[in-house]
């Protein structure tokens, strides 16, 4: 039961994540219908940037609590992604914005490589220790000395991803910008004819999705304690699996998907080891019966196979529910 | 209607293709502040084509379009909405899962005048009631006619100067089809210009002040309204009466 408990957390911290980054691709999906498989990589840029700032001020001993120069780290690492997301927008793809569908998604594919060698160029190949300034805390959360448990980490990250969800649903569905980006996502021509300006309503969505991939990189980097040139490269497509999984185009589809992805993982690795322990069949086999004295824990998979489940979830999609959880099918698209 | 004044809108020789096929071939029209005139035409004849072209969706092959004294040819849409020249698409172009208030809002997008604008949207809703009833609907709930309605009363939001009208009464009942006309008639009267393509080239004669007729991408005839009605050749071709 504990086992459970503890990966729920993990899953729902991990889903979290990938919620936030999963809105970015689903955004983009649903003004211009495309796949922006550069995104992940503006979540590690996020990570990067703010890598460099704490380290910056950690270095510097500027005498300031750990929260804050996070949040400061955070503050640049902003305004650094919507820049890159804005450029990959208005450089690369506003180009190609009447051309066959592969032309955008090959080259969403090639600016994934020039981010990547950008940040080999300014942050080398090592994985970056990232900075733990934040003492990590840990709650318990059941009464057994053992117990699941929680960090203060983990309540940050599902709390912040919480509220910039909220925001995001209240800026789409409440404000005039919002409406004029749902508006062009049914019908671009139509939504020129209302006087809104396409292009700037397409730049806006790109800022949006890649401000919240900075913290998303902030997050992750926090929660795993690394950073690397090709941290976004798994994550993004782990985001997009998770907004493919909620119905890509949809945004309650990205935070469902999200989550589920994430709880899925995590119980897949906490239970796979578990589930292909070969030490159930030691009455089977003298041998194993031997092996599994000096290590019980014998198994066929092993938690490293946390990144298998998220593949086999894409898959598993794309061959039974293409439209995802909550999406329309394709056809219904007015 | 003095006709010395300034037209409002005028194409000179406008040409539109698409490929390699030329739909709309140098047409000429003009049309002056408070206008009201009428471009009908079978189907398949190059209105819609041409309305694109005043728009800035299609560029235009050769010619200019002059709107308010200036050069407009190829000026992107959204612009030409922000200086009072506005379009209702053919197929009324609904925001199906926007609420109806939510199109209005659409409608008045390049506004800030919050409280004028809620005035105009009440405005709306006197003109249309059924669309009071259903505000927080979606748009794609609506019957053809109440689309209609939405699409002119979102047209209107933006406080249009010139308003182009493709087919506003096609697939209507004829019920419906009388409303739309007297909304037509109203926003005329209330000194908006107006340019109205129709298949419905009786009604469409009958509230006009004047009148163009296209075949195959050309101008062949336009006048008077009231003369084009007893004109011969359009009574046998477009008002299905023998000669
Ligand atoms: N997207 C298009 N591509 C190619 N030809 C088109 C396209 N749209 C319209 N046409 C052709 O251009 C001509 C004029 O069409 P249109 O302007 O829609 O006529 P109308 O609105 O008068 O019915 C028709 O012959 C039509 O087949
Ligand atoms: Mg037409």
């Amino acid at each position: 039961m504990d086992t459970f408990i503890q990966q729920l957390v993990n899953g729902v911290t991990l889903g979290s994540v990938y919620a936030i980054v999963a809105l970015g691709y689903t955004m983009v999906y649903g003004i211009i219908q495309l796949i922006n498989f550069a995104h992940g990589d503006v979540v590690m840029i996020g990570a990067m940037v703010a890598y460099s700032v704490i380290a910056v001020l950690v270095g510097a001993h500027v005498s300031l609590p750990p929260l804050a120069i996070v949040v400061i780290a955070t503050l640049f690492a902003i305004p650094v992604c919507m820049a890159v997301g804005y450029a990959l927008e208005r450089v690369a793809y506003r180009p190609l914005r009447n051309a066959p569908r592969l032309a955008p998604l090959i080259t969403a594919i090639g600016l994934s490589i020039v981010l990547e060698n950008i940040a080999l160029i300014i942050w080398g190949r090592a994985p970056l220790p990232y900075p733990q300034i934040i003492e990590t805390v840990t709650y318990r959360l059941t009464s057994h000395p053992d117990g699941a448990t929680i960090t203060n980490v983990q309540v940050a990250i599902i709390g912040i991803s919480i509220v910039m969800m909220a925001g995001l649903l209240v800026l789409i569905y409440r404000t005039k910008i919002g409406v004029a980006m749902r508006a062009t996502a049914q019908n671009a021509q139509v939504a020129g004819l209302m006087g809104i300006d396409v292009n700037r309503v397409i730049s806006i969505t790109f800022i949006i999705g890649s401000g919240l991939a900075a913290v998303a990189g902030v997050m992750d980097g926090s929660y795993y304690g690394v950073a690397h040139y090709q941290m976004g490269f798994i994550l993004g497509l782990k985001a997009f699996t998770a907004a493919v999984l909620g119905g890509i185009g949809n945004l309650g589809g990205a935070m469902l998907g999200g989550l589920l992805l994430g709880v899925i993982e995590s119980l897949g690795a906490g239970y796979v080891g578990e589930f292909t322990n070969l030490c159930h069949l030691s009455g089977w086999s003298h041998a194993l019966a031997l092996r599994c004295v000096s290590d019980p824990h014998l198994a066929l998979f092993g938690s490293n196979y946390q990144d298998v489940f998220a593949f086999v979830v894409l898959i598993l999609v794309l061959v039974f529910r293409p439209s995802g959880l909550l999406g329309e099918r394709v056809s219904d698209r007015a | 209607m003095s006709a010395d004044e300034a037209p409002l809108l005028a194409l000179e020789r406008v040409a539109v293709s698409y490929g390699g096929i030329q739909a709309v071939k140098g047409i000429d029209v003009v049309v002056r502040k408070g206008e009201l005139v009428c471009l009908i035409g079978a189907n398949g004849a190059g209105k819609t084509t041409t309305l694109k072209g005043i728009c800035g969706l299609l560029p235009l092959k050769s010619g200019h379009v002059r709107y308010d004294g200036r050069d407009v040819t190829g000026m992107r849409s959204f612009r030409l909405v922000r200086r009072g020249l506005v379009m209702v698409p053919e197929g009324r172009g609904m925001f199906g899962a926007l609420t109806i208030e939510e199109n209005l809002a659409m409608g008045a997008y390049i506004r800030d005048d919050r409280a004028a604008i809620r005035d105009d949207v009440e405005r709306v809703f006197t003109l249309f009631p059924r669309l009071k009833e259903r505000r927080r609907q979606t748009a794609g709930t609506l019957s053809g006619g109440e689309q209609q309605m939405l699409a002119m009363g979102r047209a209107l939001m933006s406080r249009p100067r010139l308003l182009l009208l493709d087919e506003p009464s096609m697939g209507l009942a004829p019920l419906m089809v009388h409303k739309v006309f007297e909304t037509i008639i109203a926003v005329s009267g209330e000194g908006v210009t107006i340019l109205l393509i129709e298949q419905n080239a009786k009604l469409a004669l009958e509230v006009s002040h004047r009148g163009y007729v296209m075949e195959s991408g050309e101008i062949t005839l336009d006048g008077e309204a009231a003369a084009l009605l007893h004109n011969p050749k359009v009574r046998s071709a477009y008002l299905g009466e023998a000669l």
